[in-house]
């Protein structure tokens, strides 16, 4: 288990590099603004980190509905609803780099929570409802308003715009740093909370609070990239749900998931090798049909 | 879920996207994006 945790962390960090892989920008304190900030990567990462080189689809999508009278964007949506039908949430698990730092934070030695029932369930449901006003309430208030609407969900809650573009930005950058007032500190608390709360709940920001995360669950029962648990080896003894960082009912609903982000703790742990993973072709039957 | 069934969906899912993506871009999406992940959005780095 330990080989294949260490080969996802390996992809992550890759991930993370080549989306930011500007690194002169940390270092001047600018973003770069090449002709590929244009093209959406389809993982929670802020277009104004000094190193990103492509558009966050989540600020995408409130820039481009908050603007120019337009009240969708196609082409975010798009990008992601083909994404979401190869890999489903595998984006979280191995490329996200916002899910690597939690990953990370993760292997912090404390005692890990289990957050009850009652709380988690509707607690999950919570970023739904973020999905729907970042679809939404740009649209509702640029077309109430007549005029360009904030992308509320960076401005307010997302700690990946925080921690990838403010952090960087105002250490290196004095003119921002003068700029920066209550709207930082509101924002730095969430992402101190978040990092609080990855530390002792794994994937705290996914399971709760992300949007993108959202969108995915939904690509999650038909995407290209699937696992499966096989039935009949199956021992029932538990042990994939021990690992889960999602705590994904794996016995019981592991195909069926949107929660599940494919990162394959479970199917490493396994003892009887009953779960397993791969791409499906478009058309493909399973084994078990 | 069916495999018949997930089939349709990854058809009816496989040529909305591409739809979706090709709307976008023909009514001019990609430019809206890049002006704005050009420039440092204050908001997004908790300045406002």
């Amino acid at each position: 288990m330990k080989t294949q945790e260490r080969k996802r962390l390996w992809i992550q960090a890759a991930f993370t590099a080549l989306f930011n892989g500007y690194a002169a920008g940390f270092a001047k304190g600018k973003i770069f603004t090449g002709p590929s900030k244009g093209i959406c990567v389809p993982v929670l990462n802020c277009y104004s980190c000094p190193g990103a080189l492509g558009a966050c689809p989540i600020g995408s999508l409130q820039a481009v509905a908050g603007g120019k009278g337009r009240s969708i964007s196609f082409y975010i949506l798009g990008v992601l609803m083909l994404f979401g039908l190869v890999f489903g949430r595998l984006l979280c698990g191995f490329a996200c780099p916002f899910g690597f730092l939690q990953d990370l934070l993760a292997k912090i030695p404390v005692r890990k929570r289990t957050v009850p029932a009652r709380i988690d369930k509707p607690a999950r449901k919570l970023k739904y409802v973020l999905l729907a006003a970042v679809l939404i309430l740009p649209a509702v208030v640029s077309a109430v308003k007549g005029a360009a609407a904030s992308p509320y969900f960076c401005k307010y809650l997302c700690p990946a715009g925080t921690l990838e573009g403010g952090l960087p930005l105002l250490l290196a950058n004095a003119n921002l740093r003068a700029m920066a007032g209550a709207l930082f500190t509101w924002k730095a608390a969430i992402l101190l909370a978040v990092i609080l709360g990855a530390i002792f709940i794994p994937r705290f920001f996914c399971r709760y609070l992300c949007p993108l995360g959202a969108f995915y669950s939904f690509f999650n029962r038909f995407a290209l990239y699937r696992m499966e648990r096989n039935a009949s080896s199956c021992t029932g003894c538990g042990a994939c749900e021990e690992v889960c960082p999602m705590a994904v009912w794996v016995t019981q609903e592991l195909e069926s998931s949107g929660e599940c982000i494919r990162c394959g703790k479970c199917k490493a742990v396994c003892p009887a090798g009953a779960i397993c993973s791969g791409f499906e072709s478009l058309a493909r039957k399973t084994a078990e049909e | 879920m069916e495999a018949k069934r997930r089939t349709q969906l990854r058809l009816a899912v496989l040529a909305a996207g591409i739809a979706f993506l090709a709307a976008g871009l023909i009514r001019g999406e990609f430019s809206d994006v890049l002006e704005k992940a050009m420039r440092i959005c204050l908001e997004c780095i908790g300045i406002g």
